[in-house]
């Protein structure tokens, strides 16, 4: 059944006749598939726009309003051998755009402004030796104060701001010194202009806005990124739903249009995107998403379900609630809620830094002042020299030292499949003594596999995979997966609740509950064996076969449980799952320390006793279940096919397969803290060299700017090393 | 030296259109997609004259 797909809901009038959409692409990766799609889309009739943006893995389309259906790019697209599916722009995403082009623009100005300062600067340094008369040097220092003090109150927005915010709230944060060592250093210099004085800092002060601007747009620009790669993960797993427009009419419409009070349905092997309550129809429901028990669960009216329900054998329809309605659900936005609260008081290392910092450099200053003042300086010349200790120290190193790393090593996990919803994890999970585990959907693949699949003549799984393809049953799925076939066979007959069953060359074939091809006693015999698995037998003719099907471990699970051990990491599994299923994962991947049946609650219990312990714990989860530990855990991570709610609880997101990501970013967060630490050990020394020259009067403004690009400079190429880790790959 | 009455406004003058043209091609959008942007410089031919250099970011 095909029912017509609305995408109306993603449409957006620009003005002048013209339609707009955006969709993400799925596999664009090079300049080859840009050309492709872009010509393959514009051959299209009254298509006035198609443009690919292969930084965001997006393409931008325009039409004459009326004349095309959206769901036509779609297939054109998939037609061309890209998967692509609308998307609406969330408002976080809408506000890292905004920000990183207000970076852009007040590095733009800093960047003009510093160029042109320094061409006025450089005649006055290299002139005041020889040929340049006072009146001209005047002049120059005037200019340059026309240029510095415009641009640095439009450039230093972004610090100035901040700054303000954390003096308001009684904080301070790297942007108090950064602020006060640019004003001061601009005031300074109009005071030295008006008394004809030989030094102005106007250069230093709006080089170092540069500079401290490109660190911040490159922070900035990497959250972008992965705010848009999340975005298009969402939009690509095009979750779409069956609604009741009339009382008999269904449409395929995008999640994002459903509201409250709608009546959608649910077919068997369909997973639900929405929660809501059954109003009709009986059925068995898988919840090893929400709950993590893999055991099916009986859905009759009044049943609730959530978004990532899949619904096994019968037909329902599903009132859609508003996400308070459920108790589960309200149950766990609120420990989730208490969670975050309590993550907030983590304090990043930058912030750390400055805290000491700050009052280090200004009691320096103070300090300068008061000394040169008893030596029998002037008032006038004390203070110039105090303020030269503030701009030589003023933390342009500083200030590049965290954003530059964190920058190259999120470059770097962003290949190795890691995406970082926080800035911070990469400190965080540097520390990470011990990794707590969920079982089903995380250490387990959250699709059904059959296991003895080898154990059955070929042709014989051949045949059951066709008969398969006519079900979705996501146990059939799992059979027709194993047998890699793509032609269903015809005239076959669904019995819900029993199987398939069909005919080929007059002879019967069924698939389906052993009671149903009479394998009651194999299934039986296979269950002894192994009780975690489902059974789903095959007849034909009078040959029978069973086939046993269970969630499978991912493949890498025991190589990187190892790998964490390796690296000192204690490794425990909690899960919501039975005792039974639990011990036997454990016991496959050499885990000792597990808990199964655990509650939401006892997670974040469990995971609160190992902190009070001095333990900093990683939480890796991906059911709805998990969300509140995966909030209340030091650092956290969701595989990409993890519930909504828990995946933006999470502070990473993994893509694929396979574990592996979770090692690596281990080993990446490792080495970019070993290089952030660094940094700011760079950053000390310089200030170790260039303060006692700052005290001593002699800096001129020449030093002052070779100095600050040299640092910034040793810094950042520093930070590229965070590109590689020393055990690539485990 | 009375020569820098021209000069000095004349650097000025065009830094400050470098400036002018930088914000400009950042409002219209070319600074939304570097990565690609790299590769359509050597991109063999652009496909026929539907795409406008700007207006991507609307």
């Amino acid at each position: 059944m095909l029912a017509t797909r609305d995408f109306s809901h993603y449409v957006k009038n620009v003005g002048a006749g013209l339609a707009h959409i955006d969709l993400a692409v799925e596999g664009v990766s090079c300049a080859g598939c840009m050309t492709k799609i872009e010509r393959g889309l514009s051959a299209i009739p009254d298509v006035t726009l198609a443009r690919v943006n292969l930084t965001d893995r997006r393409v931008a389309l325009e039409w004459k309003t009326g004349t095309l259906d959206p769901a036509r790019f779609i297939d054109r697209l998939a037609e061309l051998g890209y998967k692509a599916y609308p998307f609406e722009t969330v408002r976080a995403e809408a506000v890292e755009v905004e920000q990183s082009r207000f970076l852009m623009r007040c590095l733009g100005v800093a960047a003009f402004a510093t160029m042109n300062v320094m061409m006025l600067s450089i005649p006055v340094w290299s002139g005041s030796a020889g040929d340049m008369i006072p009146e001209q040097r005047d002049f120059f220092h005037w200019l340059s104060a026309l240029i510095a003090l415009p641009a640095a109150a439009y450039a230093g927005r972004p610090f100035f701001q901040s700054a303000w915010r954390a003096l308001r709230t009684g904080n301070t944060n790297m942007d108090v010194p950064i602020s006060i060592g640019v004003t001061l250093a601009l005031a300074m210099s109009v005071a030295e202009t008006i008394a004809h004085a030989e030094h102005t800092y106007f250069d230093a002060a709006i080089m170092l806005l540069t500079f401290l601007l490109v660190g911040r747009y490159l922070d900035q620009s990497m959250r972008r990124r992965t705010r848009a790669v999340a975005g298009n993960l969402a939009a690509l797993k095009a979750e779409t739903a069956t609604k009741f427009v009339a009382d008999n009419e269904i449409s395929e419409v995008p999640v994002a249009a459903l509201r409250a009070g709608d009546l959608v349905l649910l077919r068997p092997g369909e997973r639900c995107a929405v929660d809501g309550t059954v109003v009709e129809g009986h059925s068995e429901i898988d919840q090893s998403l929400i709950t993590g028990e893999t055991l099916y669960a009986p859905a009759e009216r009044g049943t609730a379900v959530y978004a990532g329900t899949m619904n096994i054998s019968g037909t329902l329809r599903v009132r859609v609630s508003a996400a308070s309605e459920g108790t589960l659900l309200a149950e766990i936005t609120r420990l989730l809620e208490n969670a975050l609260q309590a993550r907030s008081r983590y304090v990043q290392l930058a912030d750390r830094a400055s805290r000491l910092y700050a009052p280090v450099v200004h009691a320096t200053a103070l300090l300068t002042m008061i000394g040169w003042v008893l030596a029998g300086a002037s008032w006038h010349d004390a203070i110039v020299t105090a303020v030269a200790v503030l701009i030589i120290t003023c933390p342009c190193a500083l200030g590049l030292a965290i954003p530059t790393v964190q920058t190259v090593a999120s470059g770097a996990m962003f290949r190795a499949g890691v995406l970082l919803n926080a800035g911070d994890s990469i400190e965080r999970t540097a520390a990470v003594t011990r990794v707590i585990f969920d079982k089903t959907g995380t250490l387990t693949l959250p699709e059904l596999d059959v296991i003895n699949s080898g154990n059955v003549p070929a042709d014989i799984l051949d045949l059951a995979g066709r008969l398969a393809l006519a079900s979705h049953h996501p146990v059939a799925a799992a059979v027709a997966r194993a047998a890699g076939v793509k032609s269903p066979l015809e005239g076959i007959v669904e019995q819900p609740g029993q199987g398939v069953r069909g005919e080929l060359d007059g002879v019967e074939l069924r698939l389906g509950r052993p009671s149903f091809c009479g394998a009651e006693d194999m299934a039986e015999q296979l269950l002894r064996l192994d009780p975690e698995v489902s059974v789903v037998a095959f007849r034909k003719g009078d040959a029978r076969y069973v086939f046993a099907v269970r969630q499978s471990l991912r493949t890498d699970a025991r190589e990187m449980i190892a790998g964490l051990k390796a690296r000192g990491i204690a490794v425990e599994i909690l899960s919501g799952d039975r005792e039974l299923a639990v011990h036997a994962a454990a016991q496959a991947l050499g885990v000792d320390e597990w808990r199964a049946a655990v509650t939401p609650a006892e997670k974040i219990a469990r995971i609160e006793a190992l902190k009070n312990q001095g333990v900093k714990v990683m939480m890796v989860g991906d059911g709805l279940n998990d969300a509140p530990a995966l909030a209340a855990a030091h650092v956290s991570m969701s595989p990409v096919s993890a519930a909504h709610l828990s995946q933006a609880a999470a502070d990473m997101v993994f893509l694929g397969k396979k574990l592996s990501p979770v090692v690596a970013a281990i080993d990446y967060s490792r080495k970019a803290l070993r290089l952030m630490r660094q940094n700011l050990w760079l950053a000390v020394g310089y200030n170790i060299i260039a303060v006692p020259v700052a005290i001593t009067g002699v800096v001129t403004p020449l030093i002052a700017a070779l100095a600050m690009s040299g640092s910034s400079l040793l810094v950042m190429l520093n930070a590229l090393r965070a590109r590689r880790v020393a055990s690539e790959r485990t | 030296m009375e020569v820098l009455v021209y000069l000095v406004p004349a650097a000025l003058g065009l830094g400050l259109v470098g400036l002018l043209g930088f914000l400009w091609s950042l409002k219209s959008g070319q600074y939304d997609d570097m990565e690609g942007a790299a590769w359509r410089a050597i991109a063999d031919d652009e496909p026929a004259a539907k795409a406008p250099p700007d207006g991507a970011g609307k």
